[in-house]
């Protein structure tokens, strides 16, 4: 074999031509780091999840983050009461780009058996952008094992060309509700 | 076993409005006037050291705030202390002087009740946020909150 043959076998051996986003995607599919919290019973599943029976480090979660700024993903695991949604929010909006939610158990989605009470939000997706909803009271942990499944296939299926965390002006942060007399209102919404 | 509290507190007690009822759960009732003396007489005569719930209770036409009380010492308990209060103005003497551990259980029978504990050294709502409408767990408080600005302003 000569020096350029061998040159051509070794280059054809050792690198692989793929898009970027393909390999961008890849890389941030499989290390998405969820945030360690949970509001409620649901947290219980997801701590399931999280340990040795199930697993989540098996698709590259492979530990809760207890500071939202490590954090790609936000799991709103139970009920978001009044008080609690303000602090959810925050947390939210301390995230770096890019960012995910997942909506957690029937509270989360919609308010669940405390629906139109006086002090629970009906459903996170009212303040937050809800990516991905798991249905269930509480989810058993292979169902949110699904979520995060559908959620890859999501984050598969981005573009860094349309991705709306690069581009230059846009507003992304969401506004964090405040506690009025009455319940939550959105700051500059407050209707008369 | 009440009952024989009940007879040492009317001695200790004559002409005040103390009252047995009879029951599943034999309870003392005691006016809010005197409800603080008896108190601290229970804890200091009778034993009663630990407060185990302060529970607040709508009725019809009066609110009413339960005690169970219960003795380490002496392994015995509970003994249940019940507070009428107007349904106008409910307010009774706080017992947080006598069971520190009543502090955070009179905020809570405050924040969801409205029932003042004159005397509490900090009566502030604990589960529900400073400037919260209304007391929820009332029987009239509707369940979704006061939402829109043409319901009936809370009592």
């Amino acid at each position: 074999m000569t020096e350029e043959e061998y040159i051509a076998e070794q280059i054809r051996r050792n690198v692989i031509i793929t898009t970027i986003d393909k390999i961008y995607n890849w890389g941030r599919r499989s290390s998405v780091w969820p945030m360690g919290f949970g509001l409620a019973c649901c947290a219980f599943e997801m701590i399931c999840a999280a340990a040795s029976r199930f697993d989540f480090a098996r698709f590259g979660m492979e530990m809760m983050r207890p500071t939202p700024r490590q954090a790609d993903l936000m799991i709103v695991a139970g009920t978001v009461t009044n008080k609690m949604a303000p602090q959810v929010v925050r947390l939210y909006d301390q995230m770096p780009e890019p960012k995910y939610v997942l909506a957690m158990g029937a509270c989360a989605i919609s308010g669940g058996p405390f629906k139109d009470t006086y002090n629970v939000v009906n459903g996170i997706d009212t303040y937050l952008p809800v990516d991905v909803y798991v249905p269930g009271c509480p989810p058993r942990p292979e169902a949110l094992i699904e979520g995060f499944i559908k959620l890859h296939q999501k984050i598969e299926g981005q573009t860094i060309i349309t991705s709306p965390w690069y581009r230059k002006g846009v507003e992304r942060e969401v506004p964090v509700p405040a506690l009025g007399p009455r319940g939550l209102v959105i700051p500059g919404e407050e209707d008369e | 076993m009440s009952r024989e509290v009940y007879a040492r507190l009317v001695e200790e007690f004559p002409g005040s409005s103390l009252e047995y009822l009879e029951g599943k759960e034999p309870a003392i009732s005691v006016k809010a006037n005197d409800l603080f003396g008896v108190a601290r007489h229970l804890k200091e005569k009778e034993g009663y050291d630990y407060l185990s719930a302060v529970t607040g209770v709508d009725y019809p036409d009066r609110f009413e705030v339960v005690y169970h009380l219960y003795s380490m010492k002496e392994r015995k308990g509970p003994l249940t202390l019940k507070v009428s209060a107007s349904k106008e103005e409910p307010e009774i003497p706080s017992v947080t002087p006598i069971w520190s551990g009543a502090n955070f259980q009179e905020r809570e029978v405050y924040d969801l009740m409205g029932i003042r504990f004159a005397g509490h050294p900090k009566l502030t709502r604990i589960l529900l946020w400073e400037g919260y409408e209304g007391h929820p767990l009332r029987k009239g408080f509707p369940i979704e909150g006061y939402k829109s600005m043409g319901q009936e302003e809370p009592s």
